[in-house]
């Protein structure tokens, strides 16, 4: 097995002999910012398990493999419209595909979406719009505290762009499918920009799909701006197989009375590592974060969240649950900074897990940070076994073992799909979820939408 | 219908119910009172299937069959109702679909369909107002926030729906107002048939007046220490359990 120096060696030999590929069709603001990202990354390296943040999440062997890297564009043989089809009537959305983490260059165009909405891959809208990229781009995501950003914005070449204008109400969300296909083993770079003007309001729901059986490590970041009044919905489906590594960190800042809602889905993937750090950089904020993990055999999950009061007057809710059986392991973290000045600060964060295995584990830290004196916080974190008394309840009334825990399972995610905003979208995963729970989703090939191809 | 042989049982190593027989024929209601901490849930649960306690000595034939053999979801398809003495709550369940399932399960047992999602509101609509128990409730998780009182009638509105053949009520009177106490005993007696047979666990001669007993028993110690007609109950009321207990040398 490789040592942690070697693969950052190779990283950094990466990043030197393919620096041509690298600066090539991205503008000079990525570069720029991917420079410094290198250097960030020259110090901090891949993050081990000495890394407080990393405790629970060993990376090494998620990195110590072979994997083919596309610094350019891959034309696809294929019309991958054709190949992939959400099939969900009920589930309407602007869907837009990405391969290994790359704007699909023959993506179909988005017909019904308003006057002035702009969805496209993250190197067009560097070139195409750049007032609107360069004052976001690079500016949420911070490499100077994560090996695993830094390493992301130094090799960053593109992603999906998302701009809604101020003012502008998307009604039919907007869904970002990342198909990973190759013929051989990969690692994805995915670098995504979402801007949300003053009083806009979007829903995007983001989900992979594993078209091939090859090992997959992506590691993906996602930079979002909600301004003031806007109301933005984040919907994050993990799915993919047991082989997979998924590293997904997301930076959200708000501005003044904004609203955002994040769920963060973990279905399926062998190593999954969220990380998930909100701002509430302006007075009147409501923040609601939420996630579910749904782990077997030997899946690992690590969710790692902050979230920053930095200013007086703002809400926070999350809520984190999982389910956790065989010998799954995982872990939260919860941070929750109260900054001096942020008085009226509400903010409040739990964290529930049922165990349904003696070798499952999970690890589980609240971390609140407070400065100022007027602010309510709570936190809670359970873990515990199936409800005896409840099964026992619903077996008293004819209902077999198996089908009163898939119940009483099924009722304990529910929790956390009932936030969610889009109602198919909510029927949707709540079936999901109830096969997922049976058992039934073990194949890898299957897309959380349930698709066709 | 039911038959209680020398039942022992015990809990952790203690010894809870010490040699209990009891018979129960079709149609008929018995009662059990009992001083506290006495075995009476413990009986109940133990008829009902909970796997917490140890049957350590005796059997239960129930309709001829073992009963102590079978899963706690077979009993109930077999007929046994147990109204729980402290229902339980369980968020994120819908009445409904609760209701739906266990109802699905009894008739796929008896080799019927599964009941139309129209016919199963029906159905529910009827049992409701037999039990007068509020639309309100019945939309909400099971038991999620309930009342004592509603727990209770919640669990009436239960057997109702899957019309047992032996139902055990324990303490179903407990926590209940005058109004429901009278809603409650006559969701009972309105499901009473000559082949069903009801025993009662109660503290309360007021319950008995409504539902009245054939027979009743007094449990004490884990042991049936008397049996006799419904005036038992009212001895009880007047007297306590003390001369229970002289007589039974503590
Ligand atoms: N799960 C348990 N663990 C330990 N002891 C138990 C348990 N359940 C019951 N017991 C004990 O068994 C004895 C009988 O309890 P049970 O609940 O059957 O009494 P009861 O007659 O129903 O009393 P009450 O009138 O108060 O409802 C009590 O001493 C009780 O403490
Ligand atoms: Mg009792």
């Amino acid at each position: 097995m490789a040592d942690i120096n070697t693969i950052n060696k190779d990283f950094a030999d990466l990043f030197n002999q393919g620096n041509e590929l690298l600066l090539e069709g991205s503008s000079d603001v990525m570069n720029e910012t991917r420079k410094n990202a290198f250097q960030d990354f020259s110090k901090l390296g891949i993050p081990t398990r000495a890394n407080e943040n990393y405790k629970y999440t060993n990376l090494i062997p998620a990195f110590d493999h072979p994997y083919n890297v596309n610094l350019r564009y891959q034309n696809v043989d294929v019309d991958l419209n054709e190949i992939f089809q959400c099939d969900v009537p009920e589930l309407d959305t602007n869907m837009v595909l990405l391969t290994n983490g790359w704007y699909y260059g023959n993506n179909k165009e988005l017909t019904e979406l308003p006057k002035g909405v702009i969805v496209c891959g993250v190197q067009e809208a560097a070139e195409k719009y750049p007032e609107i990229f360069n004052a976001h781009y690079g500016k949420y995501a911070k490499t100077d505290e994560d090996g695993v950003v830094a390493l992301n914005t130094a090799l960053a070449k593109d992603g999906f762009f998302i701009y809604v204008p101020k003012g502008v109400v998307i009604e039919k969300p907007i869904q970002v499918v990342n198909l990973l296909r190759s013929d051989r083993d990969l690692m994805a770079t995915q670098r995504n920009l979402i801007v949300v003007e003053e009083n806009a309001q979007a829903k995007i729901i983001v989900c992979d799909h594993t078209l091939t059986h090859h090992k997959y490590l992506t590691n993906s970041v996602t930079e979002v701006n909600v301004a003031r009044n806007a109301i933005f919905d984040l919907y994050t489906l993990q799915n993919q197989h047991l082989n997979s590594v998924i590293l997904n960190s997301t930076f959200i800042r708000q501005e003044s009375n904004s609203n955002v809602l994040s769920n963060t889905i973990s279905l399926y993937g062998g190593t999954i590592r969220n990380n998930h750090h909100v701002i509430l950089d302006e007075e009147h904020c409501e923040n609601n974060t939420f996630g579910m993990y749904l782990m077997d055999r030997d899946q690992h999950v690590d969710n790692f969240t902050s979230i920053d009061h930095a200013k007086p007057n703002c809400l926070s809710n999350e809520h984190f649950k999982g389910v956790m059986d065989d010998q799954a392991s995982g872990a939260f973290a919860g941070r929750i900074f109260v900054r001096r000045d942020a008085q009226q600060t509400q903010a409040y964060q739990s964290n529930n897990n049922l165990l349904l295995s003696n070798d499952a584990v999970i690890n589980t830290k609240p971390q609140l940070v407070i400065d100022a004196d007027d602010v309510k916080c709570s936190h809670g974190a359970t873990v515990g076994q199936m409800d005896e008394d409840a099964l026992f309840y619903l077996r008293a009334r004819g209902i077999d073992e198996k089908e009163a825990r898939q119940m009483l399972m099924f009722a304990f995610a529910h929790e956390i799909i009932e936030k969610i905003r889009v109602e198919p979208l909510k029927e949707r995963i709540d079936e999901l979820v109830d096969k997922r729970l049976r058992g039934e989703i073990s194949k890898c090939n299957t897309c959380a939408i349930a698709c066709n191809h | 219908m039911l038959s209680i042989k020398n039942l022992h049982v015990s809990i952790e190593g203690k010894d809870i119910l010490k040699g209990i027989n009891l018979d129960v024929k079709p149609g008929e209601v018995h009662a059990i009172m009992g001083p506290n901490g006495a075995g009476k849930s413990t009986l109940a649960s133990v008829l009902a299937g909970r796997d917490l306690y140890n049957v350590t000595e005796g059997e239960v034939l129930f309709q001829g069959k073992d009963l102590l053999d079978m899963e706690p979801e077979d009993r109930a398809k077999e007929g046994i109702f147990l109204g729980f003495q402290y229902p339980i709550e369980i968020p994120g369940v819908s009445t409904v679909n609760f209701m739906k399932t266990a109802v699905n399960e009894h008739r796929k047992y008896k080799g019927l369909d599964p009941l139309s999602a129209s016919d199963f509101l029906k159905l529910m609509r009827e049992k409701k107002s037999l039990v007068e128990i509020d639309s309100k409730l019945t939309n909400r998780s099971v038991n999620e926030g309930f009342s004592g009182g509603e727990k209770k009638k919640n669990e009436i509105f239960q057997m109702a729906m899957l019309e047992p053949k032996l139902a055990v009520l324990d303490e179903t009177d407990s926590g209940l107002d005058i109004d429901a106490l009278r809603v409650v005993a006559n969701g009972v007696n309105k499901l009473k048939t000559r082949d069903n047979a009801t025993i009662v666990i109660t503290h309360y001669q007021r319950l008995l007046d409504y539902i009245v007993p054939d027979v009743v028993h007094v449990l004490y110690d884990g042991r049936i220490v008397k049996t006799a007609g419904k005036e038992l109950a009212l001895e009880l009321e007047e007297k306590g359990y003390d001369w229970i207990k002289e007589e039974n040398g503590k």
